[in-house]
């Protein structure tokens, strides 16, 4: 099997369209996880349920969400636009939006798992030798709770990767921009004789995905005596 | 005064109301469990607060009179009923968690000679007996330049054997660096064989 360079093209794009979404998105899903795992304030419940609306949400209509929000007379897109000049319509970076709102559920699902199973005793303990609470937060809580960070990164890359419906709706379908792999593959399945570019993207997209997998059980196992608790 | 503590605290139904005044090496709070010694042990570490009530530790405020100092400031050697140790740092990390640089502290070569912990260092929590984790927990206390010692049952999962071995530890500890020492215990001979002084605490 070889690839032509416009299959090249989709793999490379969905690959900048998935990390970009993922590495923006991991410090807010964090900051997310630490507040619904330890917080106890009024509108918690609010903001749990509107974290996890992307994941409940028919995907088109999270995407017409964005495109409301986003779009150039959208109250966010158009102020990016007049105070920074930024535009995320139709762009390869308005798919990476799509794809970090749609991985945020799962990555903060992930992570605030992780968080919740940190043994609070343990900050005490960390407090009662010294430390403030920045300091345990950096050394107990945070690298307690890394195996949850990697299993939220993976799943994110992972869920980027396969986003379809609210980046089609909300970026539309532009070689080169917004294209990715599973628009990609959308787009062969209409052509007369697209077969040939199914074939080949479905591959890469299942060894893309089985990569990342086993990625992620490498970290957890590279650090998997760090991570044991007790 | 080495300690006084006079504090009062609800917890759901129980109600924990202690008042004592020690100035022994060894300050024992001896009652069944269930009565509450943990907590009081928590509020003199700043790790719970109490509803009401005065804490002073050789003279210093702790908590009562608007004063409520952070755990971090309190200066205690907190040692654990599980030892609690941080299960992603090796022992020598473990150690030097809360260590101070303070001129004329106490240094990691003589705790670990004090303790016996040499051969422990490169090792992880979770490969550590009771008793060695507990000497570990002891050691890193130490380290922490405290200016006195909480010891929460440290000898409540040990055997016979190593719960002596620890024991004798603690009189070492007692011995070498007279801090003062506030144990809590069910066990009325390792009470006995200890403290200066033991404060009854009931259901």
């Amino acid at each position: 099997m070889t690839l032509t360079p416009d299959d090249w093209e989709v793999i490379r794009l969905s690959l900048k369209v998935a990390v970009v979404g993922v590495v923006f998105t991991l410090p807010v899903a964090f900051a997310l996880a630490y507040v619904l795992a330890r917080g106890r304030f009024p509108g918690r419940i609010l903001l749990d349920a509107v974290v996890h609306l992307p994941l409940v949400l028919p995907p088109v209509v999270t995407g017409w969400i964005l495109l409301i929000l986003f779009g150039r007379a959208g109250p966010i897109g158009g102020w990016l636009d007049r105070v920074f000049g930024v535009t995320l319509m139709f762009r390869w970076t308005g798919a990476a939006l799509a794809a970090a709102v749609m991985a945020l559920p799962l990555m903060v699902r992930a992570m605030r798992l992780s968080i919740e199973a940190v043994d609070r005793r343990l900050e005490g303990a960390a407090r009662s030798l010294g430390a403030s609470p920045w300091r345990a937060f950096r050394t107990i809580t945070l690298p307690l709770s890394l195996p949850g960070v990697w299993a939220g990164l993976v799943l994110g890359f992972a869920r980027s990767l396969g986003e379809f419906g609210a980046t089609i709706s909300f970026v539309s379908n532009i070689p080169g921009q917004t294209r990715t792999l599973p628009i990609a593959i959308y787009t062969a399945l209409q052509l007369p004789d697209g077969d040939d570019i199914v074939l080949r993207l479905a591959i890469v997209s299942v060894a893309l995905s089985l990569g990342a997998l086993i990625a992620s059980e490498w970290l957890v196992r590279r650090q998997g005596e760090r991570a044991h608790v007790l | 005064m080495s300690f006084e503590v006079e504090v009062s605290k609800r917890l759901g139904e129980a109600e924990i109301a202690v008042s004592f005044e020690s100035d022994a090496g060894v300050t024992a709070l001896f009652g069944p469990s269930g009565s509450g010694k943990s907590s009081i042990l928590n509020m003199i570490a700043g790790l719970l607060a109490p509803d009401r009530g005065r804490i002073a530790v050789g003279g210093r405020l702790l908590f009562g009179e608007s004063v409520n100092l952070p755990p971090e400031a309190r200066d205690a050697g907190y040692v654990f009923q599980d030892g609690r140790l941080f299960p992603h740092l090796r022992v020598r990390a473990n150690l030097l968690y809360g260590a101070s640089e303070r001129e004329g502290a106490i240094t990691l070569r003589e705790v670990v000679d004090l303790l016996g912990l040499g051969a422990l260092l490169n090792r992880w929590p979770r490969t550590l007996s009771g008793g060695e984790a507990q000497r570990v927990a002891i050691g890193r206390a130490l380290l922490s330049n405290p200016r006195f010692l909480l010891l929460d049952e440290p000898l409540a999962s040990l055997d016979r054997a190593r719960a002596d071995e620890i024991l004798t530890m603690i009189e070492r500890v007692r011995d070498a660096l007279k801090l003062p020492i506030l144990y809590v215990s069910h066990n009325r001979a390792e009470v006995d064989r200890l403290a200066g002084r033991v404060v009854a605490i009931h259901r």
